[in-house]
């Protein structure tokens, strides 16, 4: 072999191995310190190279889907919770504009502001756990603590505005159940400034970090086309320079009012992606500033009957979840309970890119881009 | 009554004078300090990794955690002892125990001070490079005798890269023993005598042909690092891939056998590197400060720092919150802070003061390296396989083999200049 031993992709095409030797089998999971739950990944390998892989899903199945089809429109919301556990808030968001958009309600303005702040702060808690864990993924043990300092902070926030913190329910179809507490706008802002400095501190400690650099730097690469054609969404498609964005391309609730960049990479590899929900989290940051700042007054739910029942029919809404494009597709008979409900969850999707990206790279590397797709198996499984 | 005495007034170590007795206490002396180091470590370690990361770590079992490694290897000796049935027995039995008794054996030679070592070999840097890569073998042994994926992966890790790092490893040694012949004309490899001649020379020998001599101590820095296998080059035991390494089937006993031996050899190293280039034994600032007032001065920081660590325990007992349920926790630390002075005042008598001094400096120059592999795990990520690699052998070795060379011509730049001028007349 002429070519370097780890380079070479051609051996791994034709199901070569170094000396000829048989493969080695290796079952990653389900209980594994970095499938980040219980994802099982069947690693067929060459020494220490992964010549193929097999996700095996299901472990945490529990039929989501399917007990939607048992209960009222309003009952099945905070099973939505369950899904991608760590940014609950925007499952609750997309369901209930879905069956809004079945019942052709007009959200109020105060609650479509209410609905981006917690959404937006969801987004923020969402990667600063995929940051922690992916570091962890990586070896570096040590921003996971900072990352999860900044967390309790916007749990806290969750938890004096629903009393729960991670399973909200925060959203009510029609609007949200609760208004702004008091003093909700100052903390919110506090929040936002603690944050900003704070992302510098994680940045410091990885960014320009040699040893982060060479572990993420042309690891897991995938171009924007084979993005596309796998329906990877979200920051791994942004990070393969395609700028696409749900709240920019088909804005919702009052999205359009608020300014704020899509930041993209532009190798699609590891490192780019990190700076892409990096830089996400900035932006989080003036979203959330501008919405607090024009937080109207008025009601915040909007005039719905008792009793849901919306007309026979069908509906698809999707929007901006952390880790992509999250569409619930609703069909109603016109009963009370939903006819059958599917979720289109992103980490599902983007699981499906695992295989590209680690074909003919190493054991370390699988691991590290499990950690870059952020996957929550809840939402894989659902 | 008279073979002690005598030994203690004969300044030679027990290995030269033949006296079995002494050589006995040496080494149980060495054996439990070790073990007691290793406990220390392990809850030092805890402590500042925990406080790295904004946590606060071990603070139940005793004061400040005080006594949880205790616990944690109480704990550990009383689990139940699993071999898997499918594992090759005897070699699993056996890792752990070559694991251990290498670790352990490097202290032999290791000088803790001028009389201060089991034994003066003239051989004593080639014992220490050659044991402590026996370790590797107890290390494939288990990895291999598991009969499991993981610890396999986790020891084939761990051999190639023991013995990729060995290599920039021992070459950084040789430039320091090239240095030992600088004065006298002979070198030596002696570990004690290898310490003389930086007494001699009036110079560590880390600032010996600077920066030649720095260079050096990096190198090995790095690779001693790689050689324990620890962040960021923790590859063999890599939790997040592999799950625990070669230790993956290991449980109870032999897994704290492991875990012994890893913060031994740790020890270890560091006393190579404070041996062969930070002037071993010998107190800082020799040419600055230097005189017998200076000496004495110097004399009774060992002293002052026990006092002071027994100082902050009292202090910190004082401030721990005056609660029944605290009694026993707040009364415990000044306790410990009395005996930690006690023991201070007690050392200022000139008898300890002297024999005393040369330990602590050791130990103070080995503590700072334990502290750098405190201070990279909480830093630094891990590398990948192949960047391990490339390290090892495409930096660290170039550079270890250019001080070498470098190391040996300035360090005959007269006599070459000799010839050469001898060669053009």
């Amino acid at each position: 072999m002429n070519k370097g031993f780890y380079e070479s992709l051609d051996d791994v095409e034709q199901g070569r191995t170094f000396l000829d030797s048989t493969e080695l089998v290796l079952n990653m999971g389900p209980q594994h310190p970095s499938t980040h739950g219980v994802l099982r990944v069947v690693l067929k390998l060459d020494g220490e190279r992964v010549n193929g892989i097999e996700c095996i899903i299901g472990y945490l199945h529990r039929g989501i889907e399917k007990i939607a089809e048992s209960r009222t429109y309003p009952q099945f919301n905070p099973y939505t919770d369950r899904l991608d556990y760590v940014a609950a808030v925007s499952n609750s968001f997309a369901y209930c504009m879905a069956v809004e958009k079945l019942i052709k309600a007009e959200v109020p303005k105060r609650a479509q502001y209410l609905r981006v702040i917690m959404a937006e702060l969801a987004r923020l808690s969402s990667h600063q756990v995929w940051l922690g864990t992916h570091a962890l993924d990586v070896g570096a043990i040590t921003p996971l603590f900072y990352l999860f300092r900044e967390r309790e902070e916007i749990l806290k926030i969750f938890e004096k505005y629903c009393g729960a913190r991670l399973t909200t329910h925060a959203f009510r179809i029609g609007g949200c159940q609760y208004d702004a507490y008091e003093g909700f706008e100052k903390e919110v802002l506090r929040f936002c400034d603690l944050q900003e400095s704070r992302i510098n501190e994680y940045e410091e400690l990885l960014t320009s970090n040699r040893i982060w650099l060479q572990r993420t730097k042309d690891v897991g690469v995938i171009s924007g086309k084979d993005c596309i054609s796998l329906g990877v969404t979200g920051p791994v498609l942004r990070g393969s320079d395609v700028k696409w964005d749900l709240r920019k391309a088909q804005p919702y609730s009052s999205y359009e009012e608020f300014e704020f960049d899509v930041p993209t990479g532009k190798s699609g590899d590891t490192y780019d992606r990190y700076l892409v929900r990096i830089e996400e989290m900035r932006q989080s940051l003036r979203i959330i500033r501008q919405a607090v700042a024009g937080l109207p007054e008025g009601p915040i739910m909007a005039k719905i009957p008792k009793v849901l029942k919306p007309p026979a029919g069908e509906t698809y809404v999707s929007m901006e979840a952390p880790k992509g494009e999250l569409g619930f597709f609703i069909v109603s008979d016109g009963s009370t309970q939903p006819y059958r409900v599917r979720v289109r969850p992103p980490s599902f999707v983007n699981l499906q890119a695992l295989e590209k990206m680690v074909r003919g790279r190493l054991v370390a590397d699988v691991v590290a881009v499990i950690g870059t797709l952020d996957i929550v198996l809840g939402e894989v499984d659902r | 009554m008279r073979p002690i005495t005598e030994y203690l007034h004969s300044n030679l170590t027990p290995g030269e004078s033949g006296d079995l007795l002494w050589i006995f206490v040496y080494v149980v002396v060495i054996f439990l300090g070790i073990s007691l180091a290793v406990l220390l470590m392990n809850w030092l370690e805890r402590k500042i990794l925990a406080h790295m990361q904004i946590r606060l770590g071990p603070m139940r079992v005793g004061p400040h955690g005080l006594l949880q490694s205790i616990a944690d290897a109480l704990k550990l000796l009383i689990k139940e002892d699993v071999i898997p049935s499918q594992a090759d027995k005897i070699v699993f039995w056996f890792a752990p125990i070559i694991v251990v008794m290498t670790a352990f054996t490097l202290f032999l030679v290791v000088p803790f001070g001028r009389t201060h070592a089991v034994t003066d070999m003239n051989i004593g840097i080639l014992f220490m490079l050659g044991v402590s890569s026996l370790g590797v073998l107890g290390v494939i042994m288990g990895g291999w005798s598991s009969n499991s994926h993981y610890p396999l992966l986790g020891s084939l890790r761990s051999s190639a890269q023991m013995v990729s790092y060995e290599i920039a490893m021992g070459l950084a040694i040789v430039s320091a023993i090239l240095m030992t012949s600088v004065a006298s004309g002979t070198g030596t490899l002696s570990m004690i005598g290898i310490v003389e001649s930086q007494y001699q020379q009036h110079r560590w020998f880390a600032f010996q042909f600077f920066p030649l001599g720095l260079v050096a101590l990096l190198v090995f820095a790095v690779a001693m690092v790689a050689e324990t296998n620890r962040a960021p080059f923790d590859l063999p035991e890599a939790e997040s891939e592999l799950v625990a390494g070669f230790m993956t089937e290991y449980s109870g006993f032999r897994w704290s056998l492991f875990f012994l031996a890893e913060y031994a050899s740790m020890i270890a190293v560091s006393s190579i590197a404070v041996t062969l280039w930070l002037g071993g034994w010998l107190r800082p600032f020799p040419n600055a400060l230097s005189g017998a007032g200076w000496d004495g001065a110097f004399s009774f920081v060992p002293a002052l720092t026990f006092v002071g660590f027994g100082g902050l325990c009292i202090y910190s007992a004082s401030r721990m919150p005056k609660v029944r349920g605290m009694k026993l926790q707040s009364g415990g630390l000044a306790a410990f802070g009395m005996l930690l002075g006690a023991i201070g005042l007690l050392m200022c008598a000139p008898a300890l003061r002297a024999r005393v001094q040369d330990v602590y400096w050791f130990v103070f120059k080995v503590s700072i390296f334990m502290y750098l592999y405190i201070w990279y795990r909480g830093t630094f990520p891990r590398y990948r396989f192949d960047q391990l690699m490339k390290v090892g052998w495409k930096v660290l070795l170039p550079i270890a083999l250019a001080v070498l060379i470098l190391t040996a011509l300035v360090g005959v730049r007269q006599e070459l200049f000799s010839v050469v001028a001898e060669a053009v007349r």
